[in-house]
């Protein structure tokens, strides 16, 4: 279970950040399975430090959703996901189950890597376009230098 | 005394159905979704998660349309949706460090690692009315440069270089849990973590005004802005089923820390202070404000004098930012005081009936 806990944790989160209309686009069918914990919505409260790098202080709430999963082979499956989307949740928290189970290669190549893909597209598209807007500083060639 | 008066019911009712045909306005214009207004009112869907202090942006999106755009009004409805929601956790601090900025500029340092990054940014526009926004067909135009396609580096935060020589006072690491005001009734005296989470969902007008007031010499701080960040920070939870700790999203957020002059005090030597603003959303402004309000309420600590400056008044500032409490106090005295009222109309008329028959009397 430990040498899962790495990985598990970039799956979930991977889950967890995945737009909720892509996934169930990936997972248009959900395995049998049984609900531990039903979807349920929250409040989670972001911490920020003073100074960025000092003592922590409360900044806000953000929405979460969480659900628990259970399958039939007893595999469970967890998922903490921001928003409200209670079938973003569950979905989650089959692939989290799904994840430790022989069909995990299966979800990784159908879910997992779209998902990857389409996330590293997204930044990468947004850093370039923040690039450009870097300045250039440049100093005018004044008289003497010449 | 508290009388029960009955009998608006049928006039309220009016009024809210009146309410929703004014909300919608002319139905020959299309009606605006939340999707809509949380991908192009984006700013006041900002605004609104910051002082509502809850991050959601349809759910902001949700509370403008609802408020025709009111954001007070939105900030109050997403504040009492909050109420109802069960408190799962509290994050780990988020790292700004690592935060994938969109814009990142320092006001101190031209030449620094990972550069001037102006993102969008209304800075050097003109502000002139753009009327091609007005015309149907709306220009659909090239957009910005693409660029090519880069790996998101982090940034080094700008104080660390003045960190490096001492010039800088250190923001020593802590993990002592915050205090929350939405648990605990605000007291006094406020430590920095309480009164930062104060100002952070505090009215953006009231924290602008504060800030000013500061720069103009009531309180001044000599406030430089070292650096200013926008992008997307990731959230992380300790998750207790699992027993370790997962990303669970992303937010965008505005930080801003100044570096002010300090000459030094009877604790502390010359050296660079600074103020801190951490926000929800691309909320610039807010952000400058907040750091230049933090740090004049650090007068005390860093052995400045009270020059009994507003800004510096943590009473006051505290006690005044939340624009939810301020609009509840301002606005019930609209609602019915009518026994109040019968009370100092008798009193008034007692007081003028007596001065009456004193004066008849000296006569």
């Amino acid at each position: 279970m430990d040498d899962l806990q790495e990985p598990r944790k970039g799956w979930m989160s991977l889950l967890a950040k995945a737009p909720p209309q892509k996934l169930a686009a990936l997972m248009p069918d959900l395995p049998e399975h049984a609900l531990l914990r039903a979807p349920e919505i929250g409040a989670v409260m972001v911490q920020g430090r003073t100074g960025g790098t000092g003592a922590p202080f409360n900044l806000g709430e953000m929405t979460v959703t969480r659900c628990s999963v259970r399958l039939e082979c007893g595999t469970v499956g967890h998922a903490w996901v921001q928003g409200r989307d209670k079938t973003h949740a569950r979905r989650a928290a089959l692939a989290d189950a799904l994840m430790q189970t022989p069909a995990a290669a299966e979800v990784a190549t159908r879910v997992l890597a779209p998902l990857q893909a389409e996330a590293a597209q997204a930044r990468s598209t947004r850093a370039a376009k923040a690039a450009t807007t870097k300045v250039d500083f440049f100093t005018m060639v004044r008289g003497e230098d010449k | 005394m508290y009388v029960a008066v009955k009998g608006g019911e049928r006039a309220i009712d009016n009024a809210h159905d009146w309410l929703a045909q004014e909300r919608r306005g002319d139905p020959a214009v299309p009606e605006l979704s939340v999707a809509q207004i949380r991908e192009q009112m984006k700013l006041a869907v900002n605004r609104v998660m910051a002082e509502g202090s809850l991050y959601d942006p349809d759910l902001a999106a949700l509370a403008i349309k609802q408020a025709q755009g009111d954001l007070i009004e939105a900030v109050f409805l997403i504040r009492a949706y909050r109420t109802t929601l069960p408190r799962f956790a509290a994050s780990r601090p988020v790292e700004t460090a690592d935060m994938v900025v969109d814009r990142r500029i320092s006001a101190t340092f031209k030449d620094l690692p990972g550069g001037q990054v102006l993102g969008p940014t209304f800075d050097y526009t003109h502000r002139l009315l753009d009327f091609t926004l007005m015309a149907e067909a709306e220009g659909c135009d090239t957009g910005p440069e693409q660029g090519t396609p880069e790996p998101a580096i982090p940034v080094p935060h700008v104080t660390q270089f003045l960190n490096r020589d001492g010039l800088i006072e250190e923001a020593p690491h802590s993990d002592d849990p915050p205090p929350d005001l939405t648990r605990e009734p605000l007291e006094l005296p406020a430590d920095r973590a309480l009164r930062l989470q104060a100002i952070t969902r505090g009215d953006e007008g009231f924290i602008l005004s504060m800030a000013y007031s500061t720069q103009r010499g009531y309180g001044r701080t000599h406030a430089f802005v070292g650096e200013l960040r926008i992008g997307k920070v990731a959230v992380t939870v300790d998750i207790p089923e699992l027993g370790f700790a997962v990303e669970i999203g992303e937010i965008n957020l505005t930080e801003c820390e100044t570096v002010n002059q300090f000459k030094g005090s009877r604790t502390e030597p010359p050296q660079f202070t600074r103020g801190y603003g951490l926000v929800f959303g691309q909320s610039e402004r807010k952000s400058i404000a907040m750091s230049l309000v933090d740090r004049a309420l650090r007068w005390n600590e860093l052995g400045e004098d009270f020059t009994g400056s507003p800004a510096q008044d943590e009473e006051f500032v505290l006690s005044h930012c939340d624009n939810i409490q301020a609009t509840g106090f301002l606005e019930h005295i609209k609602l019915p005081h009518y026994v109040d009222f019968q009370a100092e109309l008798e009193l008034v008329r007692r007081l003028r009936s007596e001065a009456q028959s004193q004066q008849e009397a000296a006569e």
